[in-house]
């Protein structure tokens, strides 16, 4: 019995002792188990995101091994696909040519659009494991996954032809979920010949086809900033009601004078008027009394100045009043003009969040990626990025896009069995021979309850929004609606 | 025809480090010394196995004779090491010496892929280290007076840091080199180790005073901060930690612990904020893909790799670990996982921590303070070294730019992490002397 505690004792003070030990041994068994479980997290959690990253080209080594597999349009038209000849030589072809050639995008002289975007996809293989086995064995190549994006053939051929021989950019996007369902930019290029056109197009510095105008376009936005300008009234003043003007078809501030469109005469007008006629002096008086820094503030919150959430090369917008505010830069940023720039999918982005409830959905390209025999690798699921505005404010703005339609520059979409909503806007800007040109925007969507179409369309040089950019928004609708 | 052979070698290697991996762990369980001695020649076998198909593999997608060569030289390395071990130190961890034929293995093996020439450089510096570190344990056993060389200990580390931080070779802003003709001497690799012997020096003696901790932790204070200085950030980390560990077990104080951790928490905060590369650092940490371009590129590229070998790996040769930046010296783990998987990098974890209890072991079982004192520093400072590089690489923590103890390139690193475990074995025979005195005396 002594013994039994003495010993008992003994392994008490042993213990004791030994306590420090104890604590530094699991403080550093726990580090090496983090590490552990770090790892473990990374590849069942992270590992996808990561080498799916556009800046991942190590699967550009699989080459010899991986057959590039196709990029697919949401109702299964092949848009890109590689053709092996009998000698072994591979092509890769582009049947729709020109029509999508910047969204998807080439996969020689560098990668581009969903070419470069889905990359990881196409050059990976998920096919069945015995086929891959056997393909190693006869040393064929496996088959790499196809790429479904949410490209829809039917709108982007009608947007392409509606567009027709003018340069500009056209993106229809399903505003409740982000998916981009067509994107044009003109001038284009057919990237089944680009190998050959390579030099003269890069030359080419006064079209730059190989630009795409829809995500790195960079336009002056003209009276489709009214929406902005709308915003920052909304929140500085807490509603639009008691606004009135008196339009006398001009209005002139330090020695600068900014006029209405065409020199028309609004006359007596309250805010949803003044926006529907598109009235420039009571907007740049709306600017002049919210001032640069609400404007400013109002133009970040909607992304401007800001990395935008477009996964494939884009141009950041820009909204800028200068170190030393003055008046006019203010007078011309309120309508439009000044130093602001912006590019269409921004623009459709902004449209995208007021007609889905102030919330803006993360725009995506690819549906999903599916093996050669059509099982389902994985699928994008819609997220919201970010809420760009509250419900009130974009339910707000959309009843003043509504009227826009209904009385006022966008007249020509009513009338049909679907509703519209939207803004045209006229941007001007010099010419390369040095004269005054108008850029022709819309933006806008259908079905106004319950939207189911965003458009944003700008034409190049090709006069008011309501002469070019309305009927391409016109043609886009149509074609969605009566086929 | 041979990607099937690459394809099935990837998951023997997977197999044969597991196997290796859970003896280290199920070795203890053994009370009888033969039972012992045959799961170690196991782990031996293990060892040589992988390396051959390792090496055949990598053979027959170079085609190169020098692969060959490397792995004669490999394996004649193992056969003599750990014959001459059981030769003269018949007491020795065996374990212990198996866990650095393992690890030195594992660099090998990816170093003769990436670039045979550095290899050899690497294995010319092993073996020489070595034949060096064969005599520590005697001189640890002959040179009782190690102990008082106190501020001997202190004058060439912070010397030795000062040379560095006024005459060392600017690499990418941080001085962590001095270049002498061809050879690039790392020398805070070494002064880690001087480092572990002046504080064992100075807190071995129970009659320490307060004051004695203060004067202490002043001068630890001053190489972390030289080091700080060099900006070579992760090795002030690994003095940092060392130090606070030592401290806490020697005078056996939590609240040393505690305030240690704390100011060194609050000291990385303010950093943070006072310089730059810091802030760089924690940019490239939290968001590496937003500066791409720059500072996040290696981190990127690091992760690609890691991502693209999955749980098992893409096989040797398979993978393009060579467009990692550094990848020899910094992201050799970010090449495993890409080559080899993340399943063998996990076992290499383990056996790293392994490797680490090991030595915490041994210095728990022995009697003198200070050998005591001097085997926990040098087992801190190896396992810290491992998180740092092993959590920078894989974007758990931020990136510190620290060796990876034996598998990294790098001369300095390899010599004074064979020395370290020399001075460990050193300090493993004397205390089972200690233990057969003992026995004598019963």
């Amino acid at each position: 019995m002594k013994s039994k505690n003495k010993n008992k004792k003994r392994k008490k003070a042993k213990r004791a002792r030994n306590r420090e030990y104890t604590i530094i041994s699991y403080f550093f068994v726990v580090i090496f188990l983090s590490l552990i479980g770090y790892m473990v997290y990374f590849n069942v959690a992270k590992r996808e995101a990561v080498i799916s990253s556009p800046y991942n080209t190590r699967q550009n080594q699989m080459e010899e091994r991986i057959l590039r597999g196709s990029i697919l349009s949401a109702d299964g038209q092949v848009l890109a696909r590689t053709e092996t000849d009998e000698a072994g030589n591979e092509t890769r072809v582009y049947p729709y040519g020109n029509m999508f050639a910047h969204v998807v995008g080439y996969d020689s002289h560098g990668k581009n659009g969903v070419e470069a975007l889905a990359n990881y996809s196409l050059m990976t293989s998920h096919s069945d494991y015995i086929d891959q086995v056997k393909n190693e064995i006869l040393e064929n190549k496996n088959p790499g996954d196809n790429v479904v994006t949410t490209l829809n053939t039917k709108l982007q051929e009608r947007a392409y032809n509606a567009l027709g021989g003018y340069n500009g950019a056209v993106v229809v996007m399903d505003p409740k979920t982000g998916a981009v369902l067509a994107s044009v930019s003109k001038p284009d290029f057919n990237p089944n010949t680009l190998s050959a056109d390579w030099d003269y197009l890069v030359s080419d510095s006064s079209n730059s086809s190989l630009l795409n105008r829809a995500t790195q376009g960079a336009y002056p936005p003209g009276s489709i900033f009214k929406v902005v300008d709308a915003l920052a009234y909304m929140r500085k003043n807490g509603t639009i009601d008691n606004f009135s003007y008196n339009c006398t078809g001009s209005i002139t501030v330090d020695n600068h004078t900014i006029p209405c469109f065409g020199g028309e005469v609004h006359g007596s007008e309250d805010f949803t008027t003044a926006f529907a006629e598109s009235c420039n002096t009571a907007f740049t008086q709306i600017g002049l009394d919210l001032g640069g820094s609400n404007l400013q503030k109002t133009a970040e919150d909607l992304l401007f100045n800001k990395k935008l959430p477009i996964p494939i090369d884009y141009t950041k917008s820009k909204f800028d009043l200068g170190s030393t505010p003055g008046n006019p830069l203010l007078m011309q940023t309120s309508i439009g003009q000044g130093n602001t720039l912006v590019s269409p999918m921004h623009m459709a982005l902004i449209t995208s969040a007021i007609a889905n409830d102030g919330k803006l959905m993360q725009p995506y390209y690819i549906d999903r990626v599916e093996t050669i025999n059509g099982t389902k690798v994985k699928s994008t699921k819609p997220t919201v990025y970010k809420e760009l505005m509250t419900a009130s404010e974009a339910a707000t703005l959309k009843n003043l896009m509504a009227e826009v339609v209904n009385r006022g520059t966008g007249t020509q979409l009513s009338g049909e069995s679907y509703s519209a909503a939207g803004k045209t806007g006229s941007a001007e800007y010099y010419g390369a021979d040095g004269s005054i040109k108008t850029h022709s925007w819309f933006i806008g969507f259908s079905n106004v309850e319950d939207p189911d179409l965003v458009v944003a369309v700008i034409a190049e040089g090709a006069g008011t929004g309501s002469s070019v950019a309305v009927p391409v928004a016109h043609e886009i609708f149509n074609a969605f609606y009566y086929g | 025809m041979l990607n099937i052979i690459i394809e099935l070698s990837k998951y023997l290697i997977l197999i044969l480090i597991a196997l290796y991996t859970l003896e280290s762990f199920t070795v203890f369980k053994y009370e009888d010394d033969y039972d012992k001695r045959y799961i170690l020649r196991k782990q031996l076998l293990l060892i040589v196995f992988m390396d051959f198909t390792a090496f055949l593999v990598i053979f027959l997608k170079e085609e190169k004779l020098e692969i060959v060569y490397l792995f004669g030289a490999l394996l004649l390395y193992l056969v003599v090491v750990q014959g001459l071990y059981r030769l003269c130190y018949k007491k020795a961890s065996i374990l212990l010496l198996n866990h650095m034929c393992m690890l030195l293995s594992i660099g090998f093996i990816m170093l003769a892929r990436l670039s045979p020439d550095s290899a050899k450089r690497q294995f010319i510096i092993v073996a020489a280290a070595t034949v060096i570190a064969m005599i520590v344990p005697i001189l640890i056993k002959k040179m009782y007076f190690l102990k008082m060389w106190t501020w001997f200990y202190a004058a060439a580390g912070l010397g030795l840091l000062l040379v560095v931080l006024i005459f060392g070779a600017n690499v990418n802003g941080a001085k962590i080199n001095i270049n002498l003709g061809s050879f690039v001497f790392q020398p805070s690799e070494f002064v880690k180790i001087i480092f572990v012997f002046f504080v064992a020096s100075r807190l071995y003696k129970k009659s320490a005073q307060f004051k004695d901790h203060v004067i202490t932790t002043i001068v630890a204070a001053v190489h972390v901060l030289v080091l700080v200085l060099s900006r070579d950030l992760g090795s002030a980390v690994v003095f940092f930690i060392t130090y606070v560990v030592m401290l806490y077990v020697a005078t056996k104080k939590p609240v040393y612990l505690v305030a240690g951790l704390g100011s060194g928490a609050l000291a990385a905060i303010v950093a943070y904020f006072l310089f730059s590369h810091v802030q760089q650092r924690v940019i490239a940490w939290k968001a590496p893909f937003s500066v791409y371009e720059s500072s996040g590129y290696q981190i990127v590229q690091g992760l690609f790799a890691i991502g693209a070998g999955g749980w098992f790996g893409m096989g040797l040769c398979q993978g393009s670990p060579e467009m990692i930046p550094f990848v020899k010296q910094d992201y050799m783990f970010a090449a495993i996982c890409e080559e080899l998987g993340g399943l063998f990098a996990i076992c290499m974890i383990l056996i790293c921590m392994s490797m680490f209890l090991l030595v915490v072991n041994i210095s728990l079982r022995i009697k003198k303070r200070f050998y005591k004192l001097i085997a926990l520093g040098l087992g801190t400072e190896y396992a810290f070294q491992v998180f740092l590089t092993i959590g920078g690489v894989s974007k758990f923590i931020p990136m510190t730019g620290i060796t990876l103890p034996l598998v990294s390139y790098g001369g300095s690193s390899a010599l004074s992490t064979i020395i370290m475990l020399a001075i460990i074995q050193g300090l493993y025979i004397l205390r089972e002397d200690e233990d057969e005195e003992l026995e004598k005396q019963k």
